[in-house]
């Protein structure tokens, strides 16, 4: 266990345990994009940032990363906290113009767009907070897309931009995406993601199209069971 | 070859070293690093080759580094038995004929030597060794020695200490400079720990850019949990203008090897890796060679020197990523993953590649260990400055007119590098700063000249030491187009996983742009600066959290180049085009047509032996005019 102060409350949390979970554990509110609490964290959008000092010196660090230490003291909303918080908000307002998630974030934090900022056109709602490429490689195990190019031209996709073959449709990214980027359409027995359309299964009892094929395909491929074994919507089953 | 396993199978190595290093006969060798290759130090080498046979000569040629000096190249140096050894600066394919018939005729009478050398210095054996009988010959007395050069004077070569004397393919030569005699040292007679103990005491600390030291880095991997064990080799070198680096790996090779398998005894590892960018295809191929011929002789591989130890190296090429040079990007990047960084908050040298404790040093860090082995670690510690001992490399460029590589101590004056060593500002400008630290670097003004360099004093100025290299700029630099151009290369070098490097990084170079094009805004410098501490503050890596120093040192130093564009739409140091017009002055113009000649738009025009005028509106500020008048006639305001 380790002992440590957040905001002038003395706080006890498991060791190993990231500052993000021991605030919020105890009612502390940091604001986050790229976190989430089945991937591990990557520290990519530097929104949950807070100040820590041990002993007389005192850094900024990520608190999805940083553990609990015994003696730490955190404040999480200090002054050089809010400038880095102001600065990566206002960065996404101009990067993100149509992000209603990133405009509802700055307008609980009162941060205004910059306008020296120019406003992009090309990046979507895509913060590239990166949850979507780790859920697919960590969680789906399918590894479908991925991050390409580097610096300010880094974009999300699968590889080339193509249609993957690897895809199984399952629609986890979308499911997971903070802001709403990657878009999912469904019509009756067909799904679109990724710009790959995907045909869907109905269930053997209800005949509600539930999932895509390729996914019970996968599914029984890892498992064993067989596609007819699987060809039940949960609430059927 | 036989194996080297003891300390007589070294010296008797050393001696067929001796006996190529210096030879009974006459011996030509060609400075071949990149820079002497970029030079035309090929087509000497070919051209001398072609003589020597045809000629039937009695002379050995060969191929060594680089000796710094590469305003010089190509640079060929020729030792005769019992004479000094000569430097002929700038050597053609045209002029090889005629450099033999000189040497056959013992004359300098047509090509001079810009330097003699009289004897064969050793650093790592701490003695010299006289050519000849050590006389000079009345005819070479006016020739000035090597330490009489103002470009060699104050420098202290242990880092570079074999580079452009020995070939680097050579391994004998390299151990008759007391080459493998350190590891020998540490291996049969030291215990790991004090071996350590003599590194921390060297007071030896990274030359990649962050000055940790070196033996306490040595001894945190030694003493981390885990069987395997890596130590790694940072030849990434990505900031622009430098190539220290690149000169070691091309030239001494073994300095670097050397290092590490005292570096991988003393921490305990097995495996090693040199990390290089395929844009240095030499230093790939010498340290190529350098670690077959190690091999070789057994000193990599199993049981070196017979002490049960086992160790070997591995070449890894990167892409030539700046990011890569990043620990965590490096070792990502070794892995086989996108270079990418990772937050440290868990230590590479507990949890570095593969997952397993691993000790990264730069090219230059290792290259000093074999030297601090063999002479000790307080003799280190006695050069250079009290928290920054030995030596520095740096690389000397931009308007300054001994470009070069220069080792200096620690503390030497920036003065001292800029003047006597770089020679000044060509063309009679005036210094006005020099950018150290690579591209996040800082710009030291000319009212600091006297700081001592080192890594605290650098610090203090607002910039750093970074992997040393050293830009110069004169009194026509506009500092924020500098400013500019640096966050320009940061941005497309971002690697693109944080949000305040990739976005923000850009976001400034756009504001710098508006600057530069006169559309630069009241509060812009606040601006910059605000989101300068968030960049640096909120980045994952050193990369974003130092990108914003080109701007900040600039700012700290030349705020009124700022509020010159700004508010008066006026560039000061007539660069940014949008902010200048050329113009002649028709009181010094003399109407000799060389505006006319150069202007590649036709702006320029005039009679002949009358004041020219320059046409605004076709005039694209390109600033040949400006460079080709001789008269200083040509106005930019
Ligand atoms: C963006 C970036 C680029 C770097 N590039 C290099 C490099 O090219 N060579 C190098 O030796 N160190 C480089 N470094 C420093 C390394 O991360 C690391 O500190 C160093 O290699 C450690 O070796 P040292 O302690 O011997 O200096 C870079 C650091 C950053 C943040
Ligand atoms: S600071 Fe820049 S280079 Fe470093 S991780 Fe962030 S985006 Fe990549
Ligand atoms: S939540 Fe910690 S960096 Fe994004």
């Amino acid at each position: 266990m380790a002992k440590c102060i957040i905001d002038g409350k003395k706080i006890t949390a498991p060791d190993g345990t990231p500052i993000l979970q021991a605030a919020r554990d105890n009612g502390i509110d940091i604001p986050t994009l790229c976190s989430h609490e089945s991937i591990e964290p990557s520290g990519a959008c530097r929104l949950c940032v807070v100040e820590i000092k041990k002993g007389k010196r005192s850094k900024i660090v990520t608190s999805c990363l940083y553990q609990v230490e015994d003696g730490l003291e955190v404040d999480t909303k200090s002054e050089r906290v809010m400038n880095v918080r102001r600065l990566v908000l206002a960065l996404l307002l101009a990067r993100n113009p149509a992000s209603e998630v990133i405009r509802e974030i700055a307008v609980k934090m009162g941060v205004n767009p910059q306008p020296r900022f120019k406003l992009d056109e090309d990046k979507g709602k895509c913060i590239l907070c990166r949850l979507c490429v780790r859920t697919c490689a960590d969680i789906v195990g399918v590894n479908a897309i991925g991050l390409s190019h580097r610096g300010p031209s880094k974009t999300v996709g699968p590889p080339f931009d193509e249609d993957s073959s690897a895809c199984i449709g399952c629609g986890a990214c979308a499911y997971v995406c903070p802001t709403g980027h990657i878009l999912m359409e469904e019509k009756v027995d067909e799904r679109k993601i990724w710009g790959r359309r995907f045909k869907m299964k109905a269930c053997d009892t209800c005949g509600r199209y539930f999932a895509p094929l390729d996914q019970l395909e996968f599914i029984s491929k890892k498992t064993g069971v067989s596609v007819a074994d699987l060809s039940i919507c949960t609430s059927c089953r | 070859m036989s194996k080297i396993n003891t300390l007589e199978d070294l010296n008797k190595a050393g001696k067929r070293g001796l006996a190529t290093l210096i030879p009974s006969g006459t011996k030509i060798m060609v400075g071949m690093a990149t820079s002497g290759i970029a030079s035309g130090a090929q087509d000497v080498y070919h051209a001398l080759d072609r003589e020597i046979r045809e000629r039937r000569l009695d002379i050995i040629l060969s191929r060594t580094g680089s000796m710094g000096m590469d305003c010089m190249e190509p640079l060929v140096d020729v030792l005769e038995p019992g004479k000094p050894r000569l430097a002929y600066g700038k050597i053609t394919a045209k002029k090889a004929p005629t450099l033999l018939e000189q040497i056959a005729k013992g004359t300098i009478e047509t090509i001079k030597p810009f330097y003699r050398m009289d004897e064969e210095e050793s650093i790592i054996l701490g003695k010299s060794k006289r050519y000849g009988d050590g006389s000079v010959p009345a005819y070479l007395k006016e020739i000035p020695t090597i330490k009489e050069i103002p470009f060699y004077a104050k420098q202290v070569k242990i880092a570079t200490r074999n580079c452009g004397l020995i070939d680097p393919e050579s391994i004998d030569e390299y151990i008759a400079k007391g080459g493998y005699s350190g590891l020998y040292k540490a291996i049969t007679g030291m215990k790991p720990e004090a071996i350590i103990k003599e590194v921390i005491a060297s007071g030896l600390r990274g030359r990649g850019g962050g000055g940790f030291p070196a033996g306490i880095k040595w001894k945190t991997c030694r003493e981390a949990k885990g069987d395997v064990k890596y130590v790694i080799c940072n030849g990434d070198e990505g900031d622009p203008g430098a190539y220290m680096d690149r000169s070691v790996m091309e030239g001494d090779p073994h300095s670097v090897i050397e290092g590490m398998i005292i570096g991988a005894f003393a921490i305990g590892s097995h495996d090693g890796y040199i990390y290089v960018r395929n844009e240095y295809p030499l230093a790939v191929a010498n340290l190529g060679k350098a670690i077959e011929k190690a091999r070789e002789y057994g000193l990599l591989g199993k049981n070196i020197f017979n002490s049960g130890f086992d160790f070997d190296i591995r070449i890894s090429k990167g892409a030539g990523a700046f990011v890569c040079g990043e620990s965590t990007a490096l070792m990502a990047s070794l892995e086989g993953a996108a270079g990418e960084p990772r937050a440290k908050y868990i230590h590479t040298v507990e949890h570095g590649l593969w997952n397993r404790p691993s000790n990264l040093n730069n090219v230059e860090t290792w290259a000093n260990v074999p030297a601090i082995l063999t002479r000790g670690g307080k003799w280190f510690a006695g050069i250079g400055a009290q928290n920054s001992t030995g030596t520095k490399v740096f690389s000397v460029v931009g308007k300054i007119n001994n470009i070069g590589l220069v080792e200096v101590p620690m503390g030497t004056p920036l003065k001292d590098i800029v003047y006597d060593i770089g020679g000044g500002v060509p063309h009679g400008r005036k210094f006005k700063a020099v950018q150290t630290g690579g591209p996040s670097g800082g710009c030291i003004p000319e009212k600091l000249i006297d700081l001592r360099v080192d890594f605290d004093e650098l610090w203090k100025a607002g910039s750093m030491m970074g992997s040393g290299g050293m830009i110069v700029m004169d009194d026509r630099t506009c500092m924020v187009d500098i400013a500019r151009y640096f966050i320009e290369f940061l941005e497309s070098e971002s690697c693109g996983k944080c949000i305040p490097c990739r976005e923000g990084v850009r976001r400034m170079r756009d504001i710098l742009e508006d600057i530069c094009a006169g559309k630069g805004q009241a509060g812009d410098v606040e601006l910059l600066e605000t989101m300068s501490q968030a960049i640096i503050d909120g980045s994952l890596c050193a990369l974003g959290g130092s990108a914003p120093n080109p701007v900040l040192s600039t700012i700290r130093y030349f705020r009124d180049e700022y509020d010159a564009h700004i508010k008066e739409g006026r560039c000061p140091a007539g660069v940014c085009k949008a902010l200048i017009k050329y113009s002649v002055d028709s009181e010094t113009c003399t109407g000799c047509g060389m505006c006319v000649k150069v202007c590649p738009t036709g702006a320029a025009r005039g009679e002949k032996k009358q004041p020219h005028v320059i046409d605004e509106a076709t005039c694209t500020r390109c600033g040949a005019c400006l460079e080709s008048c001789k008269f200083d006639a040509i106005n930019v305001k």
